[in-house]
């Protein structure tokens, strides 16, 4: 469980993100059906359901990559996610990075894309997921694990107040995962807020501030801790 | 940051890439060498046919080579669906864009370099209008072909079969670029009349797709 002074302290903050019956339809697969919750700055929420539950549609629209049928998310007090994409970072499934070049030129280049011309930043956030920003290897020769920290490392380059993670942990060994989580916990006691769509939500368990449970492109259950969701 | 250098940032990343990858290139090269060899088998003119028919021989050996070019541009992105990491990035898609443009540009001028003198020995080609005016046909005939390619490119990733798509959108709306081109370039090699009015429909054509794509990029890149 997390601590008991950062539960008290989120209580009190506004609704970071508000998500009002959100709809969204895939020819006719309906991924999202009328989804409305509202999110706390300072949490830590895990996105937990079966394959085709709508966990990584919800996560694509607070993105802002996938435009809603119908429906609104409002992010920062604005739904002009554009103008707030700065503070949010975003991890995908697959690593959103070019095979062909190594880790650090990989992120150098996002940098730039976020207006941050400090390579020392670069180097930082690779050493926050435990890799060698020295590592002149392409990201294509990296193995899973590598490729998904790395991945993590470009979401966390903007330094974001929101950050989105699709399944950050698979095909990553069960030592790098629980780091991973460490590293997630510290940043959401440093006040960030960060959305994570796994499979593995027992990693999280004693991390996650609530466990967000999504069946048929809806939100059906919204719990501190698993075991309530794991008896279902 | 401003656009210029996201551009210029974009650019050298994808120079990197292809550096490193040279799909774009080596499939360019392969594909006009062979238009070359097969053109030269298939006719035998004299230097004055040369002249009349290398206009067309060239450019469509260009156009042809550059789809190839123009498929790979975004392919690239695809893997690893980079592009999204690009999308929820606060970088205009401009940027984006005339980076890609300013890559297919460079790549298809590489091989219009590369080509040029292997098509003066197999037409034993000799201009008798301005020789000066061939570089600016180039120039902008490129820039054409590569600006229109590049948006449209865009357009079919998405699509199932985006290799075909990318040349039925491509072709119909390049004719009259493709048409200027092949006057201007003959006009110039036979000496017979000026090449001025097709360069200027050309550079017209330029302006007015420039605009038009620059316009139009962002809503291609967010479609689902």
């Amino acid at each position: 469980m997390p601590p008991a002074s950062h539960t008290e302290s989120a209580a009190n903050v506004a609704p970071i993100v508000v998500v009002t019956d959100l709809i969204k339809q895939f020819g006719r697969f309906a991924a999202l059906r009328g989804v409305s919750a509202s999110f706390d700055a300072g949490r830590l929420y895990a996105i937990l359901g079966d394959n085709g539950a709508g966990k990584t549609t919800l996560l694509r629209s607070l993105a802002g990559l996938t435009r809603p049928n119908r429906g609104t998310v409002s992010m920062l007090g604005t739904s002009d996610l554009r103008s707030v994409c700065h503070q949010v970072g975003y991890m995908a499934h697959p690593s959103l990075l070019y095979d062909e070049m190594s880790g650090m030129e990989n992120l150098r280049y996002f940098a730039r894309l976020y207006s941050i011309e400090d390579n020392e930043r670069c180097a930082s956030v690779i050493r926050a997921v435990a890799l060698d920003p020295e590592l002149a290897r392409p990201v294509g020769q990296y193995s899973q694990g590598m490729r998904q920290r790395m991945s993590l490392a470009r979401a966390l380059l903007n330094d974001p107040k929101i950050l989105l993670l699709d399944e950050p942990f698979s095909n990553v060994d069960v030592r790098s995962a629980r780091e991973m989580v460490g590293l997630l916990a510290k940043m959401r006691d440093a006040g960030k807020t960060i959305f994570v769509v796994t499979h593995q939500a027992a990693l999280l368990e004693g991390a996650a501030d609530e466990f967000v449970w999504m069946e048929a492109g809806k939100i059906v259950s919204r719990t501190s801790s698993l075991q309530p969701v794991e008896a279902r | 940051m401003t656009t210029s250098s996201l551009t210029r940032a974009t650019l050298a990343k994808d120079l990197r890439l292809e550096w490193r990858s040279k799909d774009a290139i080596n499939s360019m090269l392969f594909f006009a060498l062979l238009v070359v060899v097969i053109f030269s088998f298939s006719f035998n003119p004299t230097a004055e046919e040369s002249r009349q028919i290398a206009g067309g021989l060239v450019w469509v050996a260009f156009l042809f080579a550059a789809v190839v070019a123009l498929n790979q541009t975004w392919a690239r992105e695809l893997r690893n669906q980079v592009l999204d990491a690009y999308r929820v990035s606060p970088a205009p898609a401009n940027s984006l864009f005339l980076a890609k443009a300013f890559g297919n540009f460079i790549f298809v001028a590489v091989l219009e370099a590369l080509m040029t003198p292997l098509f003066i020995v197999f037409y034993n080609l000799r201009a008798l209008g301005p020789t000066w005016q061939l570089p600016v046909v180039a120039a902008l005939g490129t820039w054409a072909l590569v600006v229109n390619g590049t948006f449209f490119a865009a357009m079919s990733i998405r699509t199932r079969s985006r290799e075909i798509m990318l040349p039925l959108l491509l072709f119909p709306i390049s004719i009259p670029a493709v048409l200027a081109m092949v006057e201007a370039t003959s006009a110039i090699l036979s000496g017979e009349y000026s090449a001025r009015p097709w360069i200027a429909l050309l550079a017209t054509y330029d302006v007015v797709f420039t605009t038009g794509c620059l316009l139009l990029f962002e809503t291609v890149l967010d479609a689902e």
